[in-house]
């Protein structure tokens, strides 16, 4: 993991940003997010400082959304569909493969830090179903073998 | 310059579009044809896409699925022409999937590029807010009443209703809030609307504003739709270079502000209240009511909560009247619905119909049943809170009330089809254990209840006390139905309730029993 004391610039100047902006702890939250690919458990006490909130308030939020994360993710992020579209096509499968082939469970990441796999409900890709995302990739359709093809590729552009 | 379509709707890109553009463009190029490729939205018919549409003297004609690899053959028959090839579909707009539909909401989606204002103005767009910008506040609200138009998330609620209590609530300053955190399974045609004519949805909030006085909107937008952010952002960004968003719209001297706000993956803040307090930047914690949103809403001040079908529906209310809205539908259910077609059917994709046709003709005439060829079990409608309906509810018309009256849920018309492979005590105990995920945990009915329901779930799956189970099931459904605090806890039984009465066998009980 990083050191906090390289990040804290770039989180502070995010947060200088958001200053005026109502509402702005999703934003802020997002912003580190985009930036860092987590958000440092360190840079809750900064977050906490400049929101006038307590530390328990800025965890709270964070620990409430799924999309958040506190730790590094993995070179690419997989979120397979769970949800009943993608389940009445066997989706079911599709996620039973990819933990079997990356040889990780839900909200993990691969040894050699190259995947985060994460569990989501619901791409709007419903019309394809089953369907995952690798990053910002939505792909619709996925049977084991295509998913093999997709992660071969990921490789490939290393 | 032949013009070609071809969609940057998110189905169509998980189906290729993107290479079967870029492959256009490079052999087209590298043959020194004059092409010009707009990114359309997608016409919804998706086991059709990725579609590519061209524009000839005789109309567009369209050509689909088609892969990167199809181009080079399609080039060479004359694709530029609109020539016959084995992938040739003709005018898309014939398709009986298209052509019995009642495209009001949807009217440019898939014709226009979504991104350019100018193609939005010639087809009809900004002409309702044209019309608003002469009408005094209450007249506006007045067209939107007159028109019937009834919440499209899934509640139903008079859309005029609403926007009359804002327009009534003293305030100095009010909001119009967007709900884009469109979690249901089996839907997408908020995204699809966001995706392909970004602009009406700009349009239907510019004029909730004015309806009822509101300077500032923002747009909640669930995370797992980025695409519809990148198009969201263009066309508010559009509307401002154009004087159709910020202050002195169009020389009126009224003020609009817009914003898309990005969510963070949870379920229960597509419920108004946990929307807003996510806005706020707060956990998504649903808050009592009343006070409604209507009166104590976003940063405590009015403000309207409405689902993007139904912002995006003001706009041909206002161009038309709310006459000509109404005139379509059955009953109480006025004007049109997107219905979506999800799961195992073979043509899925998007409807948008008058309220009235019936379920099975939606699923076998037009749906073409099953994708896997076997018989059609079950359909869920109206989302993960929506009850499983079984092969003999199928004549039921698309009405709200019809749906109410044998305890199921139009909801967003969303419609998730299983065949006779799915097991629906499964799917019972996935409901459960969605609820259990996505719960936001003020109220003990939705928290504690939902991880008890999995738990007895299990056992009557295991044979463990059968009954006895059974009957503990009913018991705490009718707990999470009378004494939760939002739509989570209190439909999350319909599923479950449903599986259990239709489908008795799934969970080893005789039709009696259950």
């Amino acid at each position: 993991m990083q050191d906090y004391q390289s990040q804290k610039p770039i989180v502070l100047d995010i947060l200088d940003a958001h200053k005026t902006m109502p509402g702005n702890l999703l934003p802020i939250l997002h912003g580190i997010q985009d930036t860092l690919g987590y958000i440092p458990p360190s840079a809750i006490e900064d977050i906490a400082k400049a929101l006038y909130l307590s530390k328990a308030e800025v965890h709270g939020v964070i620990s409430f959304y799924h999309y958040f994360r506190t730790t590094p993710p993995g070179k690419h992020t997989i979120r397979i569909c769970r949800a009943e579209s993608c389940q009445a096509m066997n989706g079911k499968a599709l996620e039973n493969h990819a933990k079997q082939t990356l040889g990780i469970d839900f909200h993990e990441t691969t040894s050699d830090e190259h995947f985060s796999l994460e569990a989501v409900y619901c791409l709007g890709n419903c019309a394809c179903s089953p369907s995952m995302t690798i990053d910002d990739e939505v792909y619709g359709r996925v049977t084991p073998e295509k998913f093999d093809q997709l992660i071969a590729a990921c490789k490939g552009t290393k | 310059m032949v013009r070609l379509f071809i969609s940057r709707d998110s189905t169509a890109l998980s189906l290729g579009a993107d290479k079967v553009a870029n492959a256009l463009k490079q052999q087209a190029n590298s043959k020194g044809l004059n092409i010009e490729i707009v990114r359309n939205g997608s016409r919804g018919l998706f086991w059709l896409e990725p579609l590519v549409e061209v524009e000839t003297d005789q109309g567009r004609m369209a050509y689909g699925p088609v892969q990167a690899e199809d181009i080079a053959s399609l080039l060479d028959s004359g694709l530029l022409e609109g020539k016959q090839h084995p992938l040739y579909l003709g005018d898309i707009e014939e398709h009986p999937f298209f052509k019995n539909q009642n495209r009001l909401t949807f009217a440019r989606v898939g014709l226009t590029d979504p991104v350019d204002i100018k193609d939005y103005i010639s087809h009809d767009g900004y002409r309702g807010l044209k019309n608003a910008l002469n009408l005094q506040p209450a007249d506006i609200v007045k067209h939107v009443t007159d028109s019937g138009l009834r919440g499209r998330g899934g509640a139903a609620f008079p859309t005029g209703i609403k926007w009359n209590t804002v327009l009534n609530a003293p305030a100095d300053q009010k909001y119009i809030v967007c709900n884009a955190d469109e979690g249901d399974s089996g839907t997408f045609s908020d995204r699809m609307i966001m995706e392909g004519d970004p602009f009406v949805l700009v349009e239907g909030m510019t004029i909730a504003g004015l309806a009822v006085g509101a300077t500032q909107g923002y747009i909640y937008l669930r995370i797992e739709y980025p695409h519809a952010k990148i198009a969201l952002n263009q066309a508010i960004e559009s509307a401002y270079q154009n004087g159709y968003l910020g202050e002195n719209i169009q020389g009126s001297g009224k003020t609009f502000h817009l914003e898309v706000r990005s969510g963070a993956g949870a379920y229960v803040c597509g419920e108004e209240t946990s929307l807003l307090e996510s806005l706020e930047g707060k956990r998504g914690l649903v808050r009592y009511k009343p006070p409604l949103p209507a009166i104590v809403g976003l940063f405590g001040k009015p403000t309207i909560v409405n689902n993007v079908i139904s912002l995006a529906s003001v706009p041909i209310i206002l161009d038309k009247g709310g006459d000509y809205y109404r005139d379509y539908g059955m009953g109480r259910s006025r004007g049109t619905l997107p219905l979506q077609l999800a799961g195992n059917i073979k043509n899925a994709g998007l409807f948008e119909v008058a309220f009235g046709m019936t379920l099975r003709e939606l699923l076998y005439e037009y749906g073409g049943g099953s994708a896997s060829g076997r018989p059609i079990r079950a359909v869920q409608v109206g989302g993960p809170l929506g009850a499983y309906m079984p092969e003999n509810q199928f004549d039921t018309p698309l009405d709200y009330e019809a749906f109410a009256a044998i305890g199921a849920v139009l909801g967003h018309g969303g419609m998730v089809v299983h065949d006779d492979t799915s097991n629906l005590a499964n799917m019972a105990r996935y409901a459960m254990e969605f609820c259990v995920e996505e719960s936001c945990g003020k109220c003990t009915p939705c928290r504690i209840g939902s991880i008890r329901g999995v738990e007895v779930i299990d056992h009557i799956i295991d044979n463990v006390d059968k009954t006895k189970n059974t009957e503990l099931l009913r018991d705490l459904c009718d707990t999470m139905l009378c004494g939760s605090l939002c739509a989570m806890g209190g439909m999350t039984p319909y599923p479950v309730l449903s599986a259990l009465n239709h489908f008795p066998e799934d969970f080893g009980l005789e039709a009696a029993k259950a």
